[in-house]
């Protein structure tokens, strides 16, 4: 059991996401930077789809009531115990008694905590993620606060042999960790101020030839107004040829849609199901983690790439995780 | 019927390019078609007014494979009467604190409030697609007698269960959300049930009827649906 000293700035229970119900009108949802969900998972045991904490720029402060296998992977703070850093992107054994807290960092915009097993919270349409706006999933549907209490589940899927040793290990101080971490060229490119690669969206065609320039060569900021809906970005106005009604369909995470005031907005885990903006461009899979990094005041480019290449690349970022998932394995046996 | 990618893991079917009656049954065919049939690694279908939005797992097929998977999908379709579709009677209190731009919506098209309502329970509506919020209904077929432009600034926060002009649409807000819609009254049943399945009471293709509630039978109505 986990108690909430600090709530932190927006900390939500997520998981991948909540799938086929998009047509009900049901959002998706889900962790933001889902490749460090699913790695967090998976550094605890567990599998990569189980509930874990989002934490958002300002982290939590938690009271473990009993040892527990962890995991902090994500950016923007740097989980504390007693005044020593937790290590990130490893697992990390923590004795009950310990407080967890935060520091922000000047980098990076959410870490993910997993325990193993789980945190426990009722399925809601086959998801564990939060939909604040709906207030179900998650926690009581909503962000958590001081003074809840979360209970770990048991749904481990190949228990960490390395928890025995770093138990044992953890017994001369408050946490123990092994001396290896997942390895940097495992992780998507995050940057602060990222070039990201777009394919062209819907629309493409439909903007002038100077805001697709504009597009693939100048910088935008991101504006303060964003959140996990979306990104909204400020920066050189993007404009159609001639105005078009659009009917409106189905868009999607990393659909940049632009607006009647040019200004662009890439949509994100707690998108609608629908729009009826023009969509210039579709920022790929593969760097919606790095685009959930980036911290508002920061600033992103596009670079065009092609579809075969985006799902080459998200193919490589799974395959990174089943690696990572053989060499725990591995590290188990010996 | 032709086919463009959403991003790298989604496939658009556009079945027209109008909003009408022809191209939806065309998409409640396909959807029902994909649904019954899906190729591998299809996640999950989305209804449009002139779309069907397939997502699919990038880890189990590409793009291309998709596509070649849509070879002769136009044959396939079968486009009828969907047998699960249903009529719903939605109960309306109009007016008063339920409906403060009754009397707006009215002034704009020189008709009394009675005659707003007569005309806005006296149609039948299909449901085009669900969106925007979880069991919104862009619903068609509301007559222009009473079509109302939205509001100048959005409202922070529209009770669930509102009933709303905006343009020639009508629509029910099923949870608390911002919103430029002209509000006409407020309905006790729950539009979206996160608990049952399906988890809302309309889906694309229900038809829907209104009709008037006093505000006596709005709080009878609402106590009962909470009970059950």
């Amino acid at each position: 059991m986990i108690r909430v000293l600090h709530s932190g700035m927006l900390t939500t229970i997520q998981d991948l996401g909540r799938f086929g119900f998009q047509k009900y009108g049901v959002i998706v949802s889900g962790a933001m930077d889902a490749f460090a969900l699913k790695v967090a998972n998976v550094l605890v045991g567990n599998r990569e789809n189980t509930a874990a904490l989002e934490m958002t720029l300002l982290g939590p402060s938690l009271l473990f009531e009993e040892d527990c296998l962890i995991a902090i992977t994500g950016f923007g703070m740097t989980g504390m115990i007693d005044d020593r850093v937790v290590p990130t992107w490893r697992p990390v054994y923590v004795r009950a008694g310990s407080t967890l807290t935060f520091k922000s960092t000047t980098d990076g915009c959410r870490a993910y905590l997993a325990v193993e097993g789980g945190f426990r919270v009722p399925m809601v349409m086959n998801s564990a993620s939060t939909y604040l706006k709906a207030a179900i999933g998650g926690y009581e549907g909503r962000a958590l606060r001081q003074g809840d209490v979360l209970q770990m589940g048991d749904a481990v899927e190949r228990p960490l042999i390395a928890k025995g040793t770093l138990s044992v290990m953890a017994r001369e101080s408050r946490f123990a960790y092994p001396n290896w971490s997942v390895s940097k060229d495992m992780l998507p490119r995050y940057q602060g101020n990222p070039v990201l690669r777009v394919i062209p969206g819907g629309q493409f065609e439909d903007f002038t030839e100077a805001s697709r320039k504009v597009l693939l060569g100048e910088r935008f900021e991101v504006s303060s107004r964003s959140d996990r809906m979306g990104y909204r970005l400020s920066g050189p106005s993007l404009e159609l040829t001639e105005q078009v009604e659009l009917i409106s369909e189905a868009v999607t995470a990393g659909t940049v849609q632009v607006p009647s005031d040019g200004n662009p907005i890439i949509l994100l885990a707690d998108r609608q199901t629908i729009g009826g903006y023009p969509k210039i461009a579709q920022v790929i899979q593969a760097d919606l983690p790095i685009i959930a990094q980036v911290r508002p005041g920061q600033r992103v480019g596009f670079e065009l790439v092609t579809l075969d290449q985006a799902q080459r690349w998200l193919r490589e970022q799974h395959q990174n995780i089943n690696r990572l998932k053989a060499s725990l394995k591995h590290l188990s046996e010996r | 019927m032709d086919f463009y990618p959403l991003g790298d893991a989604a496939v658009v079917i556009r079945v027209g390019s109008e909003i009408n009656i022809a191209n939806h049954r065309t998409v409640m065919a396909l959807v029902s078609y994909l649904e019954d049939h899906p190729f591998p690694g299809m996640v999950e279908c989305v209804p449009s007014f002139t779309t069907v939005t397939a997502f699919y797992d990038v880890m189990q097929i590409t793009y291309d494979e998709v596509i070649a998977q849509f070879k002769g999908l136009e044959d396939q379709i079968v486009t009828g009467t969907d047998e699960s579709s249903k009529t719903v009677e939605i109960p309306v209190c109009y007016g008063g604190e339920f409906g403060p731009d009754l009397e707006a919506v009215a002034r704009h098209n020189h008709l009394t409030p009675d005659e707003v309502i007569a005309i806005h329970t006296g149609a039948d509506y299909l449901v085009y697609m669900i969106g925007f919020a979880p069991g919104f209904p862009y619903i068609g077929g509301m007559s222009e007698k009473i079509a109302t432009p939205r509001l100048p600034s959005p409202r922070l926060a529209i009770p669930p269960g509102t009933v709303g002009i905006a343009g020639a649409q009508t629509g029910v807000y099923p949870i608390e959300t911002p919103g430029g819609w002209r509000l006409i009254g407020r309905t006790p049943l729950a539009l979206f049930r996160p608990k049952e399945h399906p988890p809302t009471l309309l889906r694309a293709g229900d038809h829907v009827r209104f009709y008037a509630i006093t505000e006596d039978e709005y709080q009878l109505m609402l106590e009962e649906f909470s009970r059950n």
